[in-house]
């Protein structure tokens, strides 16, 4: 099986500080990949080199079998690979639903930014997907809402919602469940997951609770100190002595017998 | 929204266009000033929507009048759309080129490095002879398509000019404010590292409101050249770029007519704030602006969307 997204020998260094090292990893198309990692472990790091936000000091990546080693964040998202923000990036000053046709129409429109100037924004067609877009992630009630005046969860699932428009094939949402109470945790996730799943996307969450991990994750990336020390089937990864010890802080046993 | 307001724009300029004729002269030739200056102010909502505030909008300003100044100079050139319209793209030119850089910076450094570009024309300006120099030099007054008229007719004329020229600028950029790059200034002004992740470059776009500004900018300078008859450096001076901004907060960004309105408010105020306090008519309209931010943090223009508010709901 081809993968969507290559990545070989990536690291990024920040002076003397090694933020990623040595990450080589393949993902194969409408994989669910959950990536976790303590603080500072470098998951941030990888989706930011990945989305084109920060240059790799060393390696390469490949989408699709093009190089996009290097680009620029608004070319990587125009060829395909979208991202959430782990403080959801929204535009406060806009309702909802003008957030979403916002990014609707940029996501429709071409290269050429003469012809946006000549396009109107409000299209029946950026409409109508942004309309859709808000009932897929079941953020209708708060369509006529100013984002800034949004309850955290909303924030976070807007933010999603504006990062799939323009059908990617890969998203990454980096802790689409930061700042959200325990109790929201699972519905945001189910949301969010059904949402993704009936649009084939190759998805890489990050995210700190095992428990959404091992429900929603088909394979778990491990971050530690910059690379990746484990990669496999939830189970097996969840598992793995040193991710315990290191990530998820349980013991062995502790997990053995919660899995069973 | 669009058929309505259009109706009601196209009303108010057939309204001013009638009262020229029938106004008294020191009212035409201060509404000719205040409308062709409307322009530039226009052009600094587009930029200002975005959250930038150009202190050097003057040296496209600038451009735009020395260009009619120049070729009426040297070409012996007379006809005023041959030369507003070279005005304007010479603007709209220098604008393409200075944007390469301008477009990468934004709030206080883009503020200054705008009057930094401005001074630099400025300097030039001053230091060149053959460019006029401290004083400048008259511009010939323009025919109209071969029509050449004199005393108050030629006032008129070049009234009703500026009044079409504001009205085509007006239509153009409320169906820009409408389009895909005119309505992406709020987002850019609320979180550019969104724009760009949606796959947009915003330095591109900010880009692209510079040359419209710009173009703006040298319609309004070519227009206040053939009305004033003449050129000097202080058209690029940082003070007529302060006034341009002053203007456009007195104005507010919320509407194309707000431009013009706020401009006509400015020209009016300066005027009886110079005949009744001659000696303090800055502090006059310091006072006008000073309670316009108070009670009006929107500007004047939001008076005008406020009543246009109120009958149907949604505008």
């Amino acid at each position: 099986m081809s993968a969507i997204l290559s990545v070989r020998d990536l690291a990024k260094t920040f002076g003397p500080v090694v933020a990623a090292r040595d990450i080589t990893l393949d993902i194969p198309a409408c994989q669910i990949v959950g990536v976790i990692g303590a603080n500072g472990a470098g998951k941030t790091t990888f989706v930011n080199m990945v989305t084109g936000h920060l240059r790799p000091s060393r390696g390469s990546i490949r989408f699709e079998d093009r190089d996009i080693t290097g680009l620029p964040s608004r070319r990587i998202t125009r060829l395909g690979i979208s991202r959430s923000f782990q403080v959801a990036q929204v535009f406060p000053s806009l309702t909802v639903f003008d957030n979403m046709c916002a990014a609707t129409a940029v996501a429709r429109g071409t290269d050429s930014m003469l012809k946006r100037a000549l396009t109107p924004l409000r299209s029946r067609a950026t409409l109508d997907e942004a309309e859709a877009a808000i009932e897929l992630f079941r953020i209708a009630s708060f369509r006529n809402a100013r984002s800034a005046t949004l309850p955290q969860g909303v924030r976070k699932l807007l933010d999603i919602a504006m990062a799939t428009v323009g059908a990617p094939r890969v998203l990454m949402l980096d802790e689409p469940t930061s700042g959200i109470s325990v109790e929201e945790k699972f519905d945001v996730m189910d949301v969010v997951m059904s949402a993704l799943r009936s649009r084939n996307m190759t998805v890489l969450f990050v995210e700190h609770d095992m428990e959404i991990v091992s429900r929603f994750a088909e394979r778990v990336l491990a971050f530690y100190d910059g690379a990746v020390i484990a990669d496999g089937a939830p189970a097996v990864a969840l598992a793995d002595p040193r991710v315990q010890m290191l990530i998820s802080g349980t013991k062995p046993a502790a997990v053995e017998a919660a899995d069973a | 929204m669009g058929a309505g307001r259009m109706l009601v724009g196209a009303l108010a300029v057939a309204a001013f266009a009638v009262a020229g004729a029938f106004a008294p002269p020191w009212i035409v030739s201060l509404a000719t000033v205040a409308f062709a200056n409307g322009l530039v102010v226009l052009g600094l909502v587009i930029l200002w929507r975005a959250g930038l505030v150009p202190f050097g909008q003057a040296l496209f300003y600038a451009v735009g009048a020395y260009t009619v100044a120049l070729i009426g100079r040297y070409t012996g050139l007379r006809d005023v759309f041959v030369l507003i319209l070279a005005g304007a793209i010479a603007a709209g030119l220098v604008a393409f080129v200075v944007g390469f850089l301008l477009a990468r910076y934004r709030d206080i450094f883009f503020a200054m490095l705008s009057l930094a570009m401005s001074m630099i024309l400025y300097g030039v300006l001053v230091k060149t002879e053959s460019l006029g120099s401290t004083d400048g030099f008259n511009v010939a007054s323009g025919t109209y398509l071969g029509y050449a008229p004199q005393g108050a007719a030629h006032d008129l004329a070049l009234y009703w000019l500026v009044l079409a020229f504001c009205a085509l600028s007006a239509v153009v950029v409320a169906a820009y404010f409408t389009s895909v790059a005119g309505m992406l200034a709020a987002p850019v002004r609320d979180n550019e590292i969104r724009v760009e992740f949606l796959g947009l470059s915003v330095n591109r776009l900010v880009h692209l409101k510079l040359v419209i500004a710009g173009v703006l900018a040298g319609l309004g300078g070519a227009l206040s050249a053939l009305v004033v008859e003449h050129v000097d450096p202080n058209m690029a001076y940082w003070t007529t770029s302060g006034g341009f901004v002053f203007v456009t907060i007195l104005a507010g960004a919320g509407s194309v007519a707000a431009a013009f309105v706020g401009s006509l408010v400015f020209e009016l105020a300066r005027s009886i704030a110079v005949d009744i306090f001659p000696g303090e008519w800055q502090i006059t309209l310091g006072t006008v602006l000073l309670l316009t931010i108070l009670f009006l943090p929107e500007g004047l223009g939001s008076l005008v969307t406020r009543l246009a508010r109120k009958p149907g709901g949604a505008a």
